[in-house]
């Protein structure tokens, strides 16, 4: 047997075999620690601001440094943790174990990638302690505003311009790997369903972050040559970098939830042991996602100055995305019927995923209708949505996958009590902290504003008390994972007695994944 | 097992797919430049007109003329090299860079001139004009701009592989590397003959 990757001689000594290295499972690993060390910053800001906004009047700190930390807590959270979070990190680690391959197509550009997005994120971190003071605008940079104020804006979009290029670089690493190295018998209608999803989500990221990058762009032209494209005095048009700016973002949201939606597929079949109900449809859903996903840019933006025409069309659109959602949430929920259920850590918090995820969701729909959309537009409402379908979505199914593929990565089992008692703590204080975000918007509490009327007190305080809860979730969860990697029992090879490729080599895998090339002759949820 | 022995993982098809796959990157980064484009256009057809009689048309066609006749000697470098005729494929990657540099100089020429006459974005010649007019001339500092920095990043490369061919690694067996850069200078290329009519021609 050979010796797991971790142990294995690197060309460079100590850091840099790691720094340096090309093996994907090394670089996914370096993308998990600085995507997760990006998260913690993020929930510390976001804790803050719920101290902030504990009760009404209260000031903790100013209301500029407010706006420069929902900016911050903003741009962290959706490019430096989930967008990376699932598909760089569990991507780039367990997608080629899954398909038979002994690394990605293009190694060096794997970990170029890795460079460029953590000079990104330095560099956006920088734009915090120099120039004209950490941004101010949101972590949407709309124009005009962002080309008016003095805040540190160039800096901090150039860095999201670098870590843009390196989602785009993985994007096309991933999907030529997934074409051209497959192990043999490794079909398309073989491969796990978190293969599929990452595919789908490389798709999105080459072809829509390209249309952020020159929206980046323009906007540093803008602010240092004064072009004039977004400026309305110089007969620019606003309006139009929403629109470029969504053309990007809006697909962007798909590059978070695909990857995890793909992670609670593979999961749900391991812990009923039974085969994933409508494999093909879950597939081909993802690949609909991605595709519908590029044509509802609109929906936000009912409020901003649209013809009827197009939001109309934009909202139509928008219930047909959410379509093969609903398509997967009932392919799940027929997996786990009659399935002989094993209630471990990784399906918890799957289920939580399925149900945080649903109302997610479900609201999402709120926002597509146009009447109701007009009302609750700008309000707390639509951070409640987006929490409930980043962090209760991508963020939930992030930790399933953590939990699932821990053995994988590091050959150690977690503890198993602990990590359901975190999951606990998380979906209290996550439906505490966010269901009352639907409350305050649906009452019409604008988001964005560091301060509020007396009447919206009573679920701001209990929003708060939430995020302490979630914290503690995060606390303890993390606590038992690194606790585990130290001192964990050993785990075997395949502990889940999963039947996908991944696990059929040794955990942690060797330098070159399979000791012998495998050749493939079953679906990946065939367990009998 | 150590990291300095990997298997070459890579093989032709799949460089050539990785390549294509940027391509598509490329032409979306445009893409939103054309979008722009198009809109402003749309809302200011007159002063658009009026704008792009500042343009040089004979600079122009002559940069069009040199440069696709740069994207012709990097074709007939990579066929040179699949013969196996090493020195023929030297020489017309030089003369590739060669031309791609003549297509810097004109471009520079022609910016010092509009930069000479006060038409330069911010410029007070600029902004007393039309909105149409500095939307014009922002569109077209940006996007030649923009194009001209792929140009420069084309050369770049292309003088790597020129390095690369001397010592051998891009041989007849091996050639997918400079293939590979002749299709990024072939799409700068592509980009440039749509920049042109939309700037000097259809006014």
């Amino acid at each position: 047997m050979e010796a797991s990757f971790y142990h294995a001689k690197t060309r460079y000594p100590g850091i840099f075999g790691w720094i340096f290295t090309t093996d994907h499972k090394r670089v996914g690993l370096l993308y998990l620690f600085s995507s997760l060390s990006f998260f913690a910053v993020g929930v510390s800001l976001g804790l803050t601001m719920r101290l902030e906004l504990i009760r009404s009047g209260m000031h903790f700190y100013s209301a500029q440094t407010y706006n420069a930390i929902f900016t911050l807590h903003g741009v962290i959270m959706i490019f430096l943790f989930i967008i990376p979070g699932i598909p760089s990190s569990l991507g780039n680690f367990i997608m080629p174990l899954q398909i038979g391959a002994r690394d990605v197509a293009f190694p060096k550009i794997n970990i170029l990638s890795w460079w460029l997005f953590i000079m990104g994120g330095a560099i956006a971190v920088t734009s915090l302690f120099t120039g004209g003071g950490p941004p101010d605008t949101g972590w949407t940079f709309y124009v005009p505003y962002s080309i008016r104020t003095g805040t540190n804006i160039s800096l901090a979009v150039f860095g999201v311009f670098l870590i843009g290029l390196s989602s785009t670089l993985t994007g096309m690493n991933f999907l030529t790997t997934i074409h051209r190295l497959r192990a043999p018998g490794m079909t398309w209608k073989r491969m796990t369903l978190f293969t599929w999803s990452i595919y789908a989500t490389s798709w999105i990221q080459l072809l829509a972050t390209p249309v952020l990058a020159i929206t980046l762009l323009l906007l540093i032209i803008e602010r240092n040559f004064g072009v004039g494209f977004f400026d309305p005095a110089k007969g620019g048009d606003p309006i139009l970098f929403e629109h470029m700016f969504w053309i990007y973002s809006h697909p962007a949201v798909y590059i978070m939830i695909l990857p995890a939606m793909g992670t609670v597929t593979d999961i749900i079949p391991v812990f009923t042991r039974r085969n994933i109900f409508g494999y093909s449809f879950i597939a081909a859903s993802s690949l609909a996602i991605a595709f519908v996903g590029y044509l509802v840019w609109g929906h936000h933006m009912f409020t901003s100055g649209m013809s009827d025409t197009a939001r109309i069309i934009f909202s139509l659109l928008t219930f047909i995305v959410a379509v093969p959602s609903g398509v997967k949430v009932f392919n799940w929920i027929a997996s786990l019927y009659k399935g002989s259920i094993r209630m471990n850590a990784p399906l918890l918090y799957t289920l939580a995923f399925i149900f945080l995820f649903s109302i997610g969701g479900l609201t999402g729909l709120v926002q597509g209708a146009l009447a109701t959309a007009v009302h609750v537009h700008g309000t707390y409402f639509v951070v409640g949505h987006f929490h409930y379908v980043m962090f209760g979505g991508a963020g939930f199914g992030f930790f399933a996958g953590l939990h699932y593929w821990f053995p994988k990565i590091t050959g150690k089992l977690y503890e198993e009590h602990l990590a359901k008692l975190a999951c606990f703590f998380l979906f209290i204080g996550f439906n505490m902290l966010y269901f009352s975000m639907f409350v305050l918007g649906w009452e019409g509490m604008p988001r964005r504003y560091y301060d509020y009327l007396p009447k919206f007190n009573g679920p701001n305080l209990v929003a708060t008390i939430g995020s302490w809860i979630l914290a503690m979730g995060l606390i303890i969860m993390f606590y038992n994972l690194v606790h585990s990697l130290f001192a964990g029992n050993e785990a075997g090879d395949n502990p889940w007695e999963a039947a996908s490729l991944e696990w059929q080599t040794t955990s942690p895998p060797p330098v070159e994944n399979f000791a012998v090339q495998p050749v493939v002759t079953k679906g990946p949820y065939e367990f009998r | 097992m150590n990291e300095t022995a990997h298997i070459e993982h890579r093989d032709y098809a799949t460089a050539k797919l990785g390549m294509w796959l940027f391509l598509f990157t490329e032409i979306l980064l445009f893409g939103g430049m054309f979008l722009v484009y198009a809109e402003y256009r749309q809302l200011n057809t007159a002063d658009f007109h009026e704008a792009g009689r500042e343009m040089n048309v004979f600079l122009g066609a002559a940069n069009t003329v040199i440069l696709l006749t740069s994207s012709l000697t990097m074709a007939l470098a990579i066929s040179a090299i699949k013969k196996g005729m090493k020195i023929r494929s030297l020489l017309f990657q030089a003369a590739t860079v060669l031309l791609g540099l003549g297509f810097l100089v004109n471009k520079y020429f022609e910016w010092s001139d509009h930069i000479r006459k006060g038409l330069y974005p911010d410029s007070p010649v600029l902004l007393a004009m039309s909105h149409g007019k500095i939307l014009f001339f922002g569109l077209y500092y940006v996007m030649t701009g923009i194009h001209a920095l792929h140009v420069i990043i084309g050369l770049s490369v292309i003088v790597f592989m020129f390095a690369l061919t001397l010592r051998g690694n891009i041989s007849d067996t091996d050639y997918v590397k400079l293939e590979n850069t002749g299709l990024f200078w072939h799409i700068v290329d592509i980009i440039w003959i749509y920049l042109f009519p939309l700037f000097y021609l259809i006014l």
